[in-house]
Order: structure tokens, then sequence, then C-alpha cells
């Protein structure tokens, strides 16, 4: 009995557990990458125990992949001899971790997943627990299998109605976050339900949970259903029958009720994450760069839908336009569908995956006084290279609409004919 | 005794230490640009024992060990704040670096003011005012953790069972 994360936690202490509770839970798969394991294997020296589960680590290069400095190289160099030396069979360089994650299938409905990366929280949208930590507690599951929670209370955001036309979950929890603000959920889990959440597809509801980090929640929480069970068994290797967990007879701390079919396109705007204002106040905003990637929006169909619009077209001759696939897997079938030829020819960089220019590493560093409007989940000052440069975060569709005029622009007059 | 340095409300991982100086791991490396963007005069003239005094939600943002860690290296004795993120708060605790939630203090420290700070009875004193307050008690199984100097301390000598005990 209670919430989805009462539910989840209670099956993996083996009783019922309520939302204040303790709990030391062995974890299904402990995750990191190359930004944070160079710190998890110094931990895990220093406390001198034994790996106790190899199958349930899994390491990820796509921070700063390929190395952009001999920095990262070493890190990289670290990784992989960590890698060899420890025999961890789940190693990989296939792009951003999260997406990776849920392609290879480790994300099921009432996992455990804890990652090295406060974004940890995009596996909810499958279910899962999934939730961010520092190295140090990384070496400590790897070394003991376990890790402390404190059960959250839960905030059950209550979605109604359809989407306007034009209108993509980012636009719906770029506007939840400025409702609720950067500290709107912190310690809290995140249910997002009703209709609207129920009648999205995967990649979709992937948003949700994604930047449920930036209202400071400790998880966001999709409920698993036949969507959830359909994409695991067709689009990832994880191995059923997957169990259902579901909010039984639930008491949350708050309900908030929103009509999605209200919500207009909406922009979170320089430099907050929570500055969320409607695009047309925002529209007409110059922008040096164009920037489609991350575990948040480079999804296949985040890039179809980029590439439909600028189909035939070409992107301001001004404006760098910037398109990072979330994973290896994604950029195939994007370049096999010929998404990637539509790209090119618009004047679009396409570039290999990894989260490279979302933390300001290579890949569409801004310099001093630049723009940037993307499809990232993250704004904060610096992100994405010069301290005086400014990051506005939108829908993919909102991001192809303003490559293609070189300022922040309302896609859905471009939408009309697609 | 230390020097209190004060920090607005949501200060983030960022801002504690920009993405692009998280490519070491080194505690002392890490300190020279740690607040280098908000508060640049931090990192050259802060001593042993000074006192970070920040807002509510402390931390937010990424789950990057290297904004506690730049703090620790900047041997800063503890943060004070009414709240802080949650990672943030984990990772704090993790690396031994002590972090006391108290609103009181936060609203009447001022930058430079001397702090005393007892870490064991969450008891702080500011010189400059005379004031005293009363920080929020650490959960049992944190003040194990925060005894030990942190989470790899505690595990040479336990057992993560032991936490719970």
């Amino acid at each position: 009995m209670g919430t989805l994360i009462e539910e989840i936690f209670s099956h993996k202490a083996g009783r019922p557990v309520q939302a204040g509770e303790i709990l030391l839970l062995d974890v299904d798969y402990i995750m990191s990458h190359d930004n944070t394991t160079p710190l998890a294997i110094k931990a895990f020296r220093e406390i001198g125990k034994p790996i106790r589960d190899k199958n349930r680590i899994v390491l990820h290069l796509d921070h700063a992949y390929p190395a952009p400095n001999v920095l990262a190289a070493e890190n990289h160099k670290k990784i992989i001899e960590f890698v060899d030396e420890q025999g961890l069979p789940n190693f990989f360089h296939q792009g951003v971790c999260h997406q990776v994650m849920i392609e290879e299938g480790f994300i099921t409905p009432g996992a455990i997943v804890i990652g090295a990366d406060s974004h940890s929280n995009t596996y909810g949208a499958l279910g899962a627990f999934g939730a961010g930590l520092g190295s140090t507690e990384i070496a400590v599951a790897w070394v003991t299998g376990k890790c402390w929670f404190k059960v959250p209370e839960t905030i059950l955001i209550e979605l109604t109605g359809k989407a306007q036309h034009g209108v993509y979950a980012k636009d719906v929890m770029i506007y939840i976050a400025g409702k609720l603000g950067m500290d709107g959920a912190t310690y809290r889990s995140v249910e997002f339900g009703g209709e609207y959440i129920r009648s999205l597809p995967m990649n979709e509801r992937i948003v949700f949970p994604n930047m449920s980090t930036e209202i400071g929640a400790k998880c966001g929480l999709i409920e698993a259903d036949s969507v959830t069970i359909n994409y695991l068994a067709s689009q990832t290797p994880a191995k059923g029958p997957f169990e259902a967990f579901g909010p039984v007879n639930p008491r949350y701390e708050k309900v908030i009720e929103i009509d999605a079919s209200k919500i207009a396109p909406q922009v979170a705007c320089h430099p907050d994450v929570d500055n969320v204002k409607p695009l047309e106040e925002v529209a007409g905003l110059v922008v040096n760069e164009v920037y489609i990637g991350t575990c948040t929006n480079a999804r296949y169909e985040d890039i179809e839908i980029v590439a439909n619009m600028l189909k035939g077209k070409k992107v301001h001759p001004l404006t760098r336009v910037i398109v990072t696939p979330a994973s290896q897997r994604i950029y195939k079938k994007a370049m096999q569908n010929g998404l990637i030829e539509i790209l090119m020819d618009a004047g679009c960089t396409v570039t290999g995956t990894g989260c490279g220019a979302c933390i300001g590493r290579h890949g569409g560093i801004l310099a001093a006084g630049e723009c940037a409007l993307t499809t990232m989940n993250r704004n904060f000052i610096g992100r994405m290279g010069s301290p005086l440069s400014e990051v506005y975060l939108a829908s993919p569709a909102t991001a192809a609409a303003t490559a293609l005029t070189g300022k922040i622009t309302d896609p859905r007059e471009y939408l009309k004919n697609l | 005794m230390g020097k209190a340095w004060t920090f607005g409300e949501n200060l983030n991982t960022d801002e504690i230490i920009p993405g692009r100086f998280n490519i070491t791991i080194d505690l002392l490396e890490l300190a020279k640009n740690v607040f280098c963007e908000i508060k640049p005069e931090y990192a050259k003239n802060v001593k042993p024992g000074d006192v970070i005094v920040g807002g509510q939600n402390f931390g937010c943002g990424s789950s990057r060990e290297h904004a506690p860690i730049a703090i620790k290296g900047s041997q800063a004795k503890c943060i004070i704040a009414p709240s802080f993120a949650r990672i943030f708060f984990r990772n704090a605790i993790n690396i031994g670096l002590p972090i006391l939630e108290c609103p009181e203090a936060v609203a009447d420290i001022k930058e430079g003011d001397d702090v005393d700070v007892n870490l064991s009875t969450g008891e702080i004193f500011n010189r400059a005012n005379g004031h005293q307050y009363q920080a929020r008690p650490l959960p049992n199984f944190v003040l194990k953790i925060a005894d030990a100097g942190g989470i790899v301390n505690f595990l040479k000598e336990h057992d993560i069972q032991d936490l719970m005990s």
C-alpha cells in the first residue's frame, strides 16, 4: 500500500515501507561514466575490498568522448584499465549513458538503479527507481551491492488533456519546472500520471523523469503500462516477464493538476531552468547556435521531427546547428532512414554521440556573448562554455524552427504542412 | 574560529566548480577554482577553519562530487545552509565534509563574521554579534559516517550493515 516509490521500495525490502524510513537496499545496477568513474576507482582502492558482483556494474564513456584533450584521455585510459583489470562485462562507449542504459535493457519496472550522474532519474520513465549520487557511493555499491535510501514523500503531477499540435513533452516539462521551481520537489519522488502521460510513447515519457532532476526531485516515476512493456519487448534485450508496479491507495504529500491542452510551446530562459516563458515572449531573440542533443531530447523521434522540418530547407547561414544523436543505435537508424543526409543537406553538423556540448567540454562550446537554443535539460551559467554565454532550453521542434531563422521561433507555423 | 563566506540560494554545482575544471580529481587542484566565477576572491583568501554559509537548496544541479571535494580542498571547516540539494548532501557526508542545516544561523550571519562551530553538538556561535544558533541534528547513521570521516573510512572498519544497527 502506498505511492509508486513506496511500492517499489517495499518490494525490494520484502516488507511494507513508508515515506520517512531509512533503508539499506540491494541495487540492481550501478552506473557511472567517464566524468565520475575515476573518483569511484579512487574510493574503491581506498576501501580496499573486492567488487561484490561485477555483472551489476555498468560503465560508460560519454561525457568527453572521444577524448577532446589529454586529461580526458587519461581518464578514459584509467577506466579502460580498470575494466580490463576487474573483468567488467558491461562497458559501453555507444552514446549518452542514460539512453544506452535503457537501450541495453538494464532498466526494467521495479529495478533499483543508481548512477553517478544527476540525470539517472531518467530510468523512472520505465517504472524503475533511478537516482543520481556521487562517485564515492558508487564505489561503496561496487563493494557492498547496497545503498542507503530515505523513502521520500511523493508529489503527484496529474497531467490531463491532449497537447496542442507543435507542443511536446519538453514544453510541458519546462512548464512544470517554471511552476514548481528549482527546489519545488527537493528530496521528493515525483509521480507523473494522468491521461496525457499514459498517451505518450516512450521517447516522450523519458523527458519527464529526466528533468525531474531540475526541480530537485530524488526520482521521477511513471507507472509501467503496456507502452512500457511493448517498448521493452520490442526495443531492448531486457527479458520479461516484467512486474507491474503501481501506486496502491497512495497518500500524496501534494497533488498538482495540469491541463496539458492549455500549454503552448515554452522556453526555459537564461540563466535558470525555472526562468520559464511562453515561447512567444522570447520569439525573435537571435541565437548563435542551435544544439539538438543530450539525454533529454536526442532520440530517434526527436531527430525525425527536426529532419522533417528541415527537409529541403537551409538553416540560417550565421547559425551553427549541431545535432548529436543520443546513441550509436539512434545515429545508425537515422542514417539508414535518410535523416542524417537531410540534416547535412540543410547545413547541420552531425557529430558523434555523447554529452560533450551539454557540459561545455567539446562539440559546440559557446564564446562570450553568444547565445544557444538547445534541447538540453539544464542552462546554468557557463554550462556550454563561456560564463558570459546564454543557454535557452526548448523542444526539438522549436530548435528546428530556430535553426531555420537564426532566432527563437515558434515551430507551429513550420509544422502545419507536415 | 573562522571567517564566514556567504552565498545565495540555489547555489549550483557549476557555480561551485564549473564543469570544465572537473577533468582532475585532485583536491587541491580543484580547490584553486572553487567558486571562481561567483566569488573569485574566495580561493585566494580562504583560511583553514573558515565557514561557508549558503542559502536554501545549496549544491543543486550535477551529481559531481568535485563540488564538495573542491570545498573540502579549500580547507573550509563546514557548510551551514537552511537546506542542501539531495545529491550534494549525500556527497558531502560521504566524503567527510561536515554540513549543518540551520536557517537561523544563515539568516543572521554576515560575510566576514567570525564564527565558531562545534560539529559534534551542532552549536554555532557568531562572535561578531554574540548570537548562538543550534543546527538540526543529523540522523544517527549520517553521524556514524561523519564521525568516521566519510564512508570510505567507515567501510574500512565496518560492514555496511553496521550503518543501520
